[in-house]
């Protein structure tokens, strides 16, 4: 089904439609990881993926154009680029261990470890809050600073713009073109 | 949006429901999935939804851009001010048994607690405050022309 949504996104040429069918893909491949018991990731994929960036995109083409426009340039070269690339990480994932596999790195690496320090050291039932808050408490601060850098760098990117373009309008002397 | 009466009238059942899912996600993160992050994402979904449905003045009104733009801050110095605190209590930087020396176990819970209130609260406040950008600048759309 994620093969189907991403060839018909690839074909459609409406990019309303695109957009939705992005967000049938996010939520999709949320419920992959809920297969896969990644209960955390795929909360985030769905309410991310799935919800606010198509929020976003519409908001977006409600800015641009609401159609693709068709190129005449030949697609071989892009087409043989994908092939490649993908049959690269078809062969890298050979030699993943299986789903589930008991001797996986990630099931005999610091998982275990991790799984036996939680309960005494730090006692919250979910590992993965734990984890991420406690044992990797730098890197969800680095986190949340990454979101607040992309955060200012929008507002500075599209919201200082207006600023400056409405004292533009307010001052004639520099002309209000803008 | 005015004629369109379901929309509005589910919006509006929906938007309490979605804040409270929030909260729950937020401080419910450590027994059951979920956290900082999601919670941020959802609270922010329910603003957005309201935005949508009912203009974005409507709900400027409910969370001012200015209200906004300071919990963006809020959130990263409630989340370093807690590493400040353990530093200042003598213990490492982001080491949570500082803030209840006499229960370490306890003090891991209130620090992720706090930290992910933080989490939350910058998130939150970004994806509202990239959504007021971003439809701040849309010329309004008539229904007919999607």
């Amino acid at each position: 089904m994620l093969t189907v949504t991403a060839l018909a996104v690839v074909r459609t040429r409406s990019l309303f439609a695109v957009v939705t069918l992005s967000g049938v893909f996010s939520l999709l491949s949320a419920l992959l990881f809920v297969t896969m018991d990644a209960v955390d990731v795929a909360f985030t994929e769905a309410a991310v993926g799935a919800g606010i960036s198509t929020v976003l995109m519409l908001g977006t083409l409600a800015l641009t154009a609401r159609s693709e426009r068709s190129t005449k340039r030949s697609s071989t070269v892009p087409l043989l680029a994908v092939l490649v690339t993908g049959a690269a990480l078809v062969y890298g994932t050979l030699d993943m261990p299986s789903f589930g596999q008991s001797d996986a790195p990630a099931q005999i690496h610091v998982g275990p470890d991790y799984l036996e320090r939680i309960p005494h050291e730090i006692g919250v039932p979910n590992a993965v809050t734990a984890i991420l808050a406690s044992y990797r408490g730098y890197d969800t601060l680095g986190e949340t600073a990454v979101v607040f850098a992309a955060g200012i760098g929008v507002l500075i990117l599209i919201s200082g713009l207006r600023t400056r373009r409405r004292k533009d309008e307010d001052d004639p002397e520099t002309g209000g073109s803008a | 949006m005015r004629h369109h009466l379901i929309l509005r009238v589910i919006t509006k059942l929906l938007v309490g429901t979605i804040f409270l899912f929030a909260l729950y996600v937020q401080f419910h993160g450590d027994y059951s999935p979920g956290g900082g992050f999601q919670a941020g994402v959802i609270m922010a979904a329910g603003f957005i939804i309201y935005g949508l449905v009912f203009t974005l003045k409507r709900v400027k009104q409910v969370f001012p851009p200015w209200l906004v733009h300071k919990l963006i801050a809020l959130g990263v110095l409630i989340y370093a001010g807690t590493g400040i605190y353990s530093l200042l209590a003598g213990y490492a930087y982001l080491d949570y048994a500082a803030l209840a020396p006499h229960h370490p176990e306890h003090g891991q819970h209130y620090g992720i607690l706090i930290v992910e209130l933080g989490v939350g609260i910058t998130v939150t406040a970004v994806m509202v405050a990239v959504y007021y950008a971003f439809a701040s600048r849309a010329p309004i759309l008539s229904d007919e022309d999607w």
